[in-house]
């Protein structure tokens, strides 16, 4: 890992149509951007170009002469920049498609792609900022998706706190039959039997489980659901991609921070990043062999969490077709039918019953019809929870999944005191503590409540 | 006109809080005058006649461990002893002692007038002589007024106190008792904010006329296990409580009269305590229970009046005879004193300092009910420390001040003065963190080296702890050092297979038993001492990883407990912090960061802004100084 090479981004929310800014940092910055840039009016010689000033001009590549776009360069001598290195900022008004184009061109001179938050990185590390603030800074910049994403992540957040609230009154609930039945020791308090308050916990501890296992699934959601598209040869799989692409391009979204990695692509479907895998390998497969083009989608559907299988409708389904659906048949994917503006072969009812519950969606990717319905279906996959949670409640910080796990641990240790049939003091201990450990979550609970759900509950008071 | 004689402390009232309060100061050389209104009241208990129960009895063994005076005058007057939660394990035992109420009150009494340093007043005090923020004196309603250098109030239910028997309502203190109006408007007009609380307390009846063949009766331990460690044999005569029943037609005769209840008509404003409900309350509240449970507990052994524990009511009297009536057992009881509901101010426990000396006025303790609470042992034990802490103040001593990893009084003191209360406070173990650390059976290990350095351990009682002490840290080191081969295992220490559950110290004692611990040997003869101690050892044997466990969590409590906040810290000068949570802070004036932690509405980023600005705070000081040296 290097910490003082020169790295570059795309530092800012990428907006249709709007103002961009690739920034590069490190003490290659301007070396880098000089070699792409051409001002409008002769520049002093580099070593001698006076900090924190704009200029005006165009990035050409220098390979093929090629204006990228028209800009305005600012340079920002160390060490008063964010950074505390050398920094270059270039302005691009050209919209998306230029501001990767320049970004890609940085890269090609030299300039490393900054990991996320790898700015704000270094500003602290060069004693810029001090750590709570690099923090939250890093924390936005992490934010791999756009503010539909927020939203949706905010509405599964409310079925989040639904379900540890839930937790959280079974266990008060609990805690409260323990400490009457210690405190009220005089008192008829129906005490329930082990075998319900162990069924309940039980069923408290898997519903933790379930929730710890939703944050490496919420994972999925910040950095991208990967995705395979598969098929034979030639059914369409490059057009389909490349459909989605420029579909996104055109309605592409304000993704804050974002770094985008030009390597993979993202299909930006409601807030959701798509990581379609292997787009090298859909783009090279046009002239493979039937078996390697089978083999290829093969390998795709591993690892990926979404399989979208497309089938060249305007041919009859092949004995590769029906291998492929065999294969994702307990994947969570999509049939796409494509070349739907050709003379169709597949009747589809007649697919239905090897397609099973899987949606079918028909398209055509060249002349773009049946997109808006294919990234629908992908939407309701993602959000009816059938690609990333069945509950739809996501644990998505660290910190949270934390708790829980140490929420786990306590009520495993008070399920194994109940088997042991330990004192109720004892109990209550794992219990409270289990309590603290959600309480850091959703509200710590304290001594007052559980007095509240027991003088509520039981008739105290002889 | 002034009194001639001038008193270090004036204790005002003579109940549960006032007597521990003033036997405290006196033990520890001061000079004691307290005021009651009644010298035949002194130590009176006006509600059940038992002592105890869970929490409460740690809280007894606590005032013991300290060298207060309850648990004794309760082995002296107990007639029945009983351990709860036996089933359980040690931390949540509790002992619960029926007492004579007679002979609680007199042998109290006895004690107080053979204490040297205390005299005894009977008189209505009216008000609190203040100069300069301190507290000087009292007044009595006659005009008398009586010199002091602190003055400790334990009002009970009498500030304003106001009886409620169905509509009827008239002042009093207690039934057939003045009440204190004076003292709380002078409270007032000294500055305190005032509350209203309510409580209320059963009829009771006269035993000639309960069939107690229709009810079950309930024995206490026998031998009866006293509650101070200084009793050697509890000698009463011990009896027996019963157990009855209310039933439907109770329920009916309630709900039918609710419109001539006090409570639930808005006659009463003063808020009630939801543990102890009464009779009329449990039916409304929980409609569906087809019966409650009604303890007849003797009050003495020369009198017939029997306490009905479980119908505390304030209907009107025709009612209150119909639904003992009711129920099975009491269909010819005689009703010799009504159940009666009483209001009474409180002052919000808020504005005092953790040594319960009020923050407004120097030199002025409040103990008990004033502050909120309710139930003799919390009384007793605030009390008890407000006389430690009022001596300790007059002798320029720091304050003795516990936290809630000490004691239950720690918990209870550190409650009342970090969130106040909204109904009367009692104490119950699930308030206290650290339950399993604060047992009943280990009250002395923690607390009776800081009574004795207070002044209130005889040397004698403080040489036979000691011995204790060693004794079992002794046992304890020979059980994890000597080692037995069972079978053909390997051999395994005796601390080992005492932690087996099934196990206990007596199977120890078979395989390897103790020199100083057997009944033969002469050392230690005396053989409560061995109990004790061979129970202590078996406790903090089996307990220990659950003792350990605890211990971590005190460790990380000290921690925050030991970052002090200045007493003048100014809280709106800290940039970053809400409007409530500065009042909040203002309000209650924590002496640590642990305390504020507790105040409600004080979030762990307020703590944290909290720490940065005290630290802050420091440095400038420290630079302040450092300025002034080099210059």
């Amino acid at each position: 890992m290097s910490l003082d090479d020169t790295i570059a981004a795309i530092s800012t929310p990428i907006g249709e149509g709007g103002i961009g800014i690739v920034r590069l940092s490190g003490k290659d910055a301007l070396t880098i951007a000089s070699k792409i840039f051409r001002p409008s009016r002769p520049m002093t010689h580099n070593s001698r170009l006076k900090t924190h000033t704009i200029h005006y001009g165009h990035i050409v590549d220098p390979e093929s002469d090629d204006i990228i776009d028209e800009v305005l360069l600012t340079f920002m001598k160390a060490p008063a920049t964010y950074t505390r290195e050398d920094i270059v900022e270039i302005n691009c008004h050209g919209g998306i498609v230029p501001l990767k184009n320049v970004l890609e061109l940085c890269l090609k001179e030299g300039a490393r792609l900054a990991d996320p938050g790898e700015f704000t990185k270094r500003a602290f590390l060069n004693g810029r900022i001090d750590l709570t603030q690099a923090e939250a800074v890093i924390d936005i910049i992490r934010a791999k998706t756009d503010r539909s994403l927020k939203a949706a992540m905010d509405q599964l957040r409310g079925s989040l706190s639904l379900r540890l609230n839930q937790i959280r009154d079974k266990l008060i609930n609990l805690t409260a039959y323990i400490e009457a039945h210690i405190d009220f020791p005089d008192e008829e308090i129906d005490i329930p039997s082990r075998e319900w308050v162990e069924a309940e916990i039980t069923g408290i501890i898997i519903e933790i489980k379930d929730l710890i296992k939703s944050f490496d699934k919420g994972k999925v959601l910040r950095e991208g659901i990967s995705t395979a598209i598969i098929g034979r040869p030639n059914v369409g799989k490059s057009s389909l991609l490349n459909a989605l692409l420029m579909e996104d391009r055109a309605i592409v979204t304000e993704i804050p921070g974002t770094t985008r990695d030009i390597i993979e692509e993202f299909v930006n479907i409601d807030g959701i990043a798509l990581k379609i895998v292997d787009t090298a390998g859909i783009r090279e497969a046009k002239d493979l062999v039937e078996e390697e083009g089978v083999r290829r989608s093969l390998r795709a559907i591993d690892g990926a969490d979404l399989v979208l299988l497309v089938i060249d409708t305007s041919e009859d389904l092949k004995e590769e077709d029906r291998t492929l659906l065999e294969k994702v048949k307990d994947k969570k994917g999509i049939i796409v039918l494509n070349k739907i503006d050709l003379p169709q072969k597949i009747k589809e009812n007649g697919l239905s019953k090897i397609i099973g519950e899987k949606p079918l969606v028909r398209i055509s990717a060249i002349k773009g019809s049946g997109l808006k319905e294919l990234r629908q279906t992908i939407a309701n996959l993602i959000f009816e929870g059938r690609v990333v949670s069945p509950e739809g409640a996501i644990v998505t910080k660290l910190r949270h999944r934390k708790a829980l796990l140490d929420a786990k641990e306590d009520l495993e240790n008070f399920r194994n005191s109940l088997m042991e049939d330990q004192s109720s003091e004892f109990l209550a201990l794992d219990l409270r503590e289990a309590l603290d450990h959600i309480g850091e979550i959703v509200g710590i609970v304290t001594t007052e409540d559980i007095l509240d759900r027991i003088f509520s509950e039981f008739c105290i008071g002889k | 006109m002034f009194y001639d004689k001038e008193y270090d402390i004036i204790v005002v009232g003579a109940g549960h809080a006032g007597c521990e309060a003033a036997l405290a100061s006196a033990r520890m050389g001061c000079s004691v005058a307290i005021f009651t209104m009644n010298l035949d009241s002194i130590a009176l208990m006006s509600c059940n006649p038992a002592i105890g129960g869970l929490a409460k009895s740690h809280l007894v063994s606590e005032i013991d461990a300290l060298g207060g005076e309850m648990a004794r005058n309760t082995d002296r007057a107990g007639i029945q002893f009983k351990v709860l939660n036996k089933s359980k394990g040690p931390a949540v035992w509790a002992l619960r002692v029926q007492c004579d109420r007679q002979l609680y009150r007199l042998s109290m009494k006895s004690v107080l007038e053979s204490q040297h340093n205390i005299d005894i007043k009977q008189g209505i005090v009216e008000k609190v002589i203040v100069e300069d923020g301190k507290a000087k004196g009292i007044e009595t309603n006659l005009g008398l007024r009586f010199k002091s250098r602190a003055v400790i109030l334990t009002t009970g239910t009498f500030l304003k106190g106001i009886i409620h028997i169905g509509l009827t309502n008239f002042p009093a203190g207690r039934a057939g008792e003045f009440p204190s109006t004076g003292l709380s408007i002078c409270l007032e007009e000294l500055g305190f904010k005032l509350g209203r609380l309510k409580t209320g307390t059963p009829p009771r009846l006269d035993a000639k006329t309960i069939d107690f063949s229709k009810t079950t009766p309930q024995y206490g331990d026998d031998p009866p296990k006293p509650f101070s460690s200084s009793t050697e044999k509890i000698t009463n005569p011990q009896i027996p409580c019963f157990i009855t029943y209310t039933n439907g037609r109770t329920h009916r005769i309630i709900k039918k009269n609710l419109d001539r209840s006090p409570l639930y008509t808005g006659r009463i404003h003063g808020i009630g305590p939801r543990y102890c409900p009464s009779i009329e309350d449990k039916v409304v509240r929980f409609a569906d229970k087809e019966r409650h449970q009604v303890f007849l507990e003797p009050e003495g052994l020369e009198t017939k009046e029997y306490y009905a524990n479980g119908i505390s009511t304030s209907l009107p009297m025709d009612v209150q005879i119909a639904l003992i009536k009711s129920i099975t057992g009491l269909e010819k009881a005689e009703m010799m004193r009504p159940g009666y509901a009483i209001e009474y101010d409180f002052v919000p426990p808020t504005q005092l300092k953790p040594a319960l000396e009020t923050k407004s006025v120097e030199g002025l303790f409040h103990a008990g009910q004033i502050n909120g609470t309710s139930g003799y042992e919390e009384a007793a034990a605030q009390g008890l420390m407000a006389g430690i802490n009022a001596a300790l103040i007059i002798q320029e001593k720091d304050p003795l001040i516990l936290d809630r990893s000490e004691a239950y009084i720690g918990v209870m003191i550190d409650d009342l003065i970090t969130k106040g209360t909204k109904e009367p406070y009692r104490m119950f173990t699930s308030r206290a963190e650290y339950r399993l650390l604060l047992r009943q059976d280990n009250a002395d290990l923690r607390l009776r080296e800081k009574g004795y350095r207070a002044g209130l351990i005889s040397e004698k009682d403080y040489k036979k702890f000691l011995l204790k002490k060693d004794m079992i840290d002794e046992e304890i080191r020979r059980l994890k050092e000597t080692r037995v081969r069972e079978d053909s295992d390997p051999p395994v220490s005796l601390a080992q297979i005492l932690k087996r559950p099934e196990a206990c110290y007596e199977d120890i004692n078979r395989i390897s038993p103790s020199e100083k611990l057997s009944p033969e040997s002469s050392s230690g003869s005396d053989s409560r001492l061995k109990t004790e101690v061979k129970e202590q050892v078996e406790i903090q044997i089996k307990y220990e990883g659950y003792i350990k466990r605890q211990t971590e969590g005190v460790e990380r409590f000290k921690r925050l407990e030991e970052k002090r906040i200045p007493s003048d810290f100014n809280y709106s000068s800290v940039k970053g912090l809400s409007r409530e949570v500065v009042e909040k802070l203002e309000d209650v004036r924590p002496i640590s960061i642990g305390q504020a932690g507790r105040i409600s509405g004080v979030t762990p980023a307020a703590l944290s802004i909290l720490i940065i600005a005290i630290e802050k705070r420091k440095r400038e000081k420290i630079g302040d100084e450092a300025f002034r040296v080099t210059s």
